[in-house]
Formats: structure tokens, C-alpha cells, sequence
């Protein structure tokens, strides 16, 4: 009891959309302002409500981008063909335009940064997102644990986040696998990840890594099985799966 | 109650065969703005142009190197008729961009040998929704079709899917084409009924 008292209550609160920037042909990230947002931790979403002029309302949620502790909102929308929110979040948005957000939300799909063991992240598609504020957090805060990523998407015009992952990649942190088309640089055919892929470009399971894996229900899926074989120790392991089959 | 300006919920009617105001069409008429230009095989080509300016020549052999697909779907005319199940064969539009690091590119202008342009989004573009068709119906297909390759983008007004294309000039913002600067509608949504720059 003691406990519940002590969470602050759920409430919409409003929120003012103040810069709208495309990160790919397909995805949008908005920066939101809220009076008395009380910050989040990466990994975490938050629930969106849309009202139209007719009173018709939706609510869909979406993963934080933005780093941990910085206090700033910016969530991450893909299109999803006929999608109307996204339609509207990708399309319509403009800064100035209002909404209610309601969060932070999600205890289990957090990276807690008092943590010092590696990090393995992989993503598939826009799962990316909660991935990305994790990698943001641990540069913002020049964080001492080693972490890495897979991003496995369809071709380079998918990637959300493209110059921060491209400098990322230079150093070797960031490991691209293209499920479609491949750039001419990378020797991997491409296709779904593999065993091999974890091989190459994860962090060794001797080391005891935590793993954070985000992307659509069949990705995430083939995922779990290949770290748990690759030796990664199924207690470190947190994932979190969207759609219904969606391919990455 | 806080409302979301420009959020109008439910927009696309569902179950519907036909777009609102289309008929069908029994034959494939031809819609073309100027002559049919005949072009052969061994001298198509079609180059994608980057925001920066960079070229990527696409001939032939290059186009038939990449994964071609077999597409069925229906297409819709901006003169009112649509035609279902059409079968045709080409080259997904992204296997073209899988190369091309241009993050600021939003659009594309398509050209036509003839001069024909028409604008389209990047993104009706990628995931599998616009080819670069060679084969109508198992034949090769027909100039007056747009042979020897056209955009096929059949989601939107058959105006979008230029024949005879010859290039993809990639775009940080949108400009109007050839019909588009004519009134037309400048993205042409069947489904909401896009024809005219008013509608």
C-alpha cells in the first residue's frame, strides 16, 4: 500500500508538439513540450491521445528516443499504411500542434544505468527506438559499461537515426544487418540475423552481458532462441515485441 | 478536451472494390500526355539523381540484375476507369535506392523520355508498394503501355506511374509535375478521391 501511494497518479497531461524531423523516408520523430513531465529512464514509452475536432479520440503508445534523465520527450513514428495515427504523427504533425501524452510507462524494458555489465542491444525495424535511447543515455552520461548494437532492417533508406548510427558503426558499436538490400560495402547476403551474425558482432556471453532486444513479434522471437543458444543467460535477457507479424 | 489539429481519425473506406467515382474498364485504355516515344532495349536507361547531384545509371542489364518480381493489382485512372487483378513484372523501386545515402531526400520527381514528369513522395515509393515494370500480362511490355519500362506506383492515380521512365531525381522538397502543375491533384489518393488540386 505504502508503495502504491508513493507512484505518482497516471493522468493525461497536454502536450504541445515543438519540432517535427524526419529521420527517414517512412519515420518522423517529434519533440514534445510538457508542463511537469517528470523525466523518464530509456526503454521506457508513453501513451499518445489524439482527439479529432468531431470528438473522436485514439491512444497509441510509443517508445521514448530521447535520452534518460535529460527531460526531454521525443518519440519515433513509422508509417503503418492506413495507420490513422501514424498517418497523422508521420504526415500531419506540425509544431504548434497539441496532444495529450500520458507516462512515463514500462518497468521491465528499462536500462537500469546503475549497471556496469556489458549491454548487447538488437533491434529490428523502428524497435530500434527504445534501443536508441539507451545508446543515448550511456553517451550522454559517458557511461563505463560496454554496449553494442545489431540493427537488422530491410535497406540503408529504413535507418531511423542515420548520423548518429553511421558515427556509432565507425567505431564499431553499431553492426547493420540488411534483411533486403545491402549496401555495396557490407559482404553479409542479406537476410533474417543469424547465429553467425552474433558470432561476428556480439558481445561475447563469457563477459555476462544484459540483453535488450525490441522489434516486431517474429523477429524478437528468433532472437531470444539464437542469444540463448549463443550462451547469453536467459535472466539477462529483456524483450519487447509490437505488431502482429510485421516484418522488419 | 484537447484537439489534435490536422487528426481527423478514419479516413479510408473499407470493403470497397472500386474507389469512389471509378468504373471498370474492360480493355486497358491509353492515357498519355504527348506521343508514345519508341525506345529500345539496348538504349533505355534510367538514372537516379541524389539531392546532391550524384548520378546512378540504371540500363538494362544493371535493371535485370536485381530482384524482379511478379506484381498483381488493381489501377486506378484519374478519367475515371480502373482495371482489377492487372499482372505485371519489375523491379521493386527501393532495389534501385538500396545503394544511395541521401538522408535529406523526401521526394522524387519520375521522368519520362518525352519530357513527362509527375511527383511522388519518397516513401510511396519503398516497401514494396512502386515497381520499375518491364512485363505486362507475361509480355514484354508495349510502348504504348510505357514499354520498355514504366513506373508502376498503383496505389495512386495511373498518372503517377510514369511510362517510359528514365529518371528518379530525388528531392529534399516537393514540386509539382507535369499534371500536378496543371491542376491535378499533387499526391492522388484514389481512395480519397485526389483529382484536382482542390479536391
Amino acid at each position: 500500500m505504502a508503495r502504491a501511494a508513493a507512484l505518482p497518479r497516471l493522468t493525461w497531461l497536454p502536450a504541445t508538439i515543438s519540432d517535427v524531423r524526419r529521420e527517414s523516408a517512412t519515420a518522423t520523430t517529434l519533440r514534445l513540450d510538457v508542463d511537469d513531465w517528470p523525466g523518464h529512464v530509456p526503454g521506457q514509452h508513453v501513451d499518445l491521445r489524439l482527439t479529432a475536432p468531431d470528438g473522436y479520440s485514439a491512444v497509441r503508445p510509443y517508445s521514448l528516443a530521447s535520452a534518460g534523465g535529460s527531460g526531454t520527450v521525443e518519440i519515433t513514428v513509422d508509417t503503418t499504411p492506413g495507420g490513422e495515427v501514424s498517418t497523422y504523427l508521420t504526415q500531419g504533425a506540425r509544431p504548434g500542434h497539441h496532444l495529450e501524452i500520458r507516462g512515463p510507462l514500462g518497468k521491465w524494458f528499462v536500462w537500469d544505468t546503475s549497471d556496469t555489465e556489458p549491454v548487447q542491444l538488437i533491434g529490428g525495424g523502428s524497435g530500434i527506438v527504445p534501443l536508441m535511447s539507451m545508446l543515448r543515455t550511456h553517451d550522454a552520461q559517458q557511461h563505463p559499461a560496454q554496449m553494442r548494437l545489431l540493427y537488422s532492417l530491410p535497406s540503408a533508406v529504413h535507418m531511423l537515426y542515420r548520423p548518429e548510427l553511421a558515427s556509432l558503426h565507425a567505431e564499431g558499436t553499431v553492426t547493420f544487418l540488411y534483411t533486403r538490400q545491402p549496401t555495396a560495402a557490407s559482404t553479409r547476403p542479406p537476410g533474417r540475423i543469424t547465429a553467425d551474425d552474433l558470432r561476428q558482432h556480439a558481445i561475447n556471453p563469457d563477459l555476462k552481458p544484459s540483453a535488450f532486444v525490441c522489434g516486431p513479434t517474429g523477429f524478437v522471437e528468433t532472437v531470444l532462441t539464437l542469444l540463448v543458444g549463443f550462451g547469453y543467460d536467459p535472466e539477462r535477457i529483456r524483450a519487447e515485441r509490437y505488431g502482429e507479424g510485421s516484418s522488419t | 478536451m484537447t484537439i489534435t489539429e490536422g487528426f481527423v481519425g478514419k479516413a479510408s473506406p473499407q470493403g470497397v472494390d472500386l474507389p469512389p467515382g471509378q468504373h471498370l474498364a474492360r480493355g486497358f485504355p491509353v492515357l498519355s500526355a504527348g506521343p508514345t516515344p519508341l525506345i529500345s532495349t539496348s538504349a533505355w536507361e534510367c538514372t537516379v539523381t541524389t539531392t546532391t547531384g550524384h548520378k546512378h545509371v540504371f540500363d538494362w542489364t544493371r535493371l535485370h540484375q536485381l530482384p524482379a518480381e511478379d506484381i498483381t493489382v488493381d489501377i486506378h485512372c484519374v478519367t475515371r476507369w480502373s482495371k482489377l487483378g492487372t499482372r505485371w513484372r519489375g523491379v521493386p523501386v527501393e532495389a534501385l535506392l538500396a545503394d544511395i545515402d541521401d538522408p535529406t531526400a523526401a521526394h522524387v520527381m519520375a521522368s519520362s523520355y518525352g519530357g513527362y514528369r509527375t511527383n511522388i513522395p519518397l516513401a510511396d515509393l519503398l516497401g514494396g508498394r512502386a515497381w520499375l515494370v518491364f512485363e505486362y500480362d507475361g509480355q514484354a511490355l508495349s510502348p504504348e503501355h510505357g514499354g520498355p519500362v514504366r513506373l508502376l506506383v498503383p496505389h495512386l492515380y495511373l498518372w503517377k506511374s510514369a511510362k517510359w521512365i528514365t529518371g528518379l531525381t530525388l528531392m529534399a522538397t516537393d514540386q509539382p509535375g507535369f499534371w500536378e502543375s496543371l491542376g491535378y491533384h499533387r499526391y492522388g489518393d484514389p481512395w480519397l478521391e485526389q483529382r484536382h488540386s482542390r479536391d
